[in-house]
């Protein structure tokens, strides 16, 4: 399976995506720059972490108008799996391509530690190696990253499963209903604000992460066997 | 030349802790009749020559890139300058 990390002027946690996949997962990869008009070669997309264009106007904003950005939305409709994480999470909602918006954290702060998450969903393809309900550790690192959407638009996130990932125990941003990740209606669209790439390994504090890019690998196989 | 003036505010149904915490400040130094602040962007944009219709090219611009719908509104005005 072929991947690609997409890079904009700041993102910063592209490198830790990359390794996350090609050491640790043992897939192909490569860094496509933001400018890129063709993503056709590769199978998944990697929306990494970051600052991209240093946050300025709104985080993501800027991204969202980056020639890649067309390709990536056509990517997702052609049903490729597509992950956000952190800024990628914040690039995604700005696109559309998932509905809501990250706000400043409730206590204003940046948080960065290692916090629980709770599987809401492990019927998806980012999720189907963990158990349903089961509680993983992965690192954050945001200051924007209280998830806001509507009434309506959480109603619809419930009754469709497409709250993938919850805050466990302790709420570090003030999302609505402890949210830390959401999928898009089909199911292939994914942005979390949490770091999976970060938790690949016990020797970064976590492993839990990898099961998640397994996930996405065992998905793709099972569809490209003939 | 034309100048635009944009106020970019968040939606009332959106809570502001920034806004919130500068009303806490100004309690603070003796501000007690502050009620609420909710802090907002200001931009202003030149805007040269253009057969486009102003408040149609202004509204596109706020809708495709300067405001997130989701949780932002906006307001502007338009000056013809000298």
């Amino acid at each position: 399976m072929k991947f690609a990390v997409l890079v904009f002027p700041g993102s910063n946690c592209d490198i830790d995506m990359y390794h996350a996949i090609k050491d640790e997962l043992g897939e192909e990869v490569e860094y496509v720059w933001h400018d890129a008009t063709d993503l056709s070669e590769f199978d998944g997309i990697l929306v990494p972490g970051g600052f991209s264009y240093g946050d300025y106007l709104r985080c993501g904003a800027m991204a969202n108008q980056s020639n890649v950005m067309a390709e990536v939305k056509k990517a997702a409709e052609a049903g490729k799996p597509v992950l956000g994480v952190c800024n990628g999470f914040q690039i995604l909602t700005e696109a559309g391509l998932l509905p809501g918006a990250l706000l400043r954290n409730k206590n204003l702060k940046f948080m960065c530690r290692t916090v629980q998450l709770k599987v809401e969903n492990n019927n998806t393809i980012f999720t189907s190696q963990y158990e349903q309900g089961q509680i993983i550790n992965i690192p954050i690192a945001h200051g924007e990253g209280n998830y806001f959407c509507d009434e309506e638009t959480l109603t619809a996130l419930k009754e469709n499963n497409q709250i993938v990932f919850t805050y466990s125990g302790e709420n570090p941003n003030g999302s609505l209903e402890d949210i830390a990740g959401i999928v898009n209606e089909r199911g292939n669209v994914l942005g979390m604000m949490p770091h999976p790439e970060r938790a690949v390994d016990a020797l970064l504090g976590s492993s839990d992460g990898l099961a998640l890019f397994k996930s996405i690998v065992k998905q793709w196989r099972e569809s490209h066997v003939s | 030349m034309t100048k635009v003036k944009i106020y970019v505010t968040l939606r009332e149904s959106v809570l502001d802790p920034q806004g919130s915490a500068v009303q806490e400040s100004l309690a603070k130094i003796g501000y007690n009749e502050v009620s609420d602040v909710r802090i907002g962007k200001y931009l202003e944009l030149q805007i040269g020559e253009t057969e486009r219709d102003i408040d149609t090219l202004v509204k596109e611009m706020c809708e495709k890139l300067l405001t997130n719908t989701v949780i932002e509104d906006y307001r502007y005005e338009v000056e013809e300058a000298n």
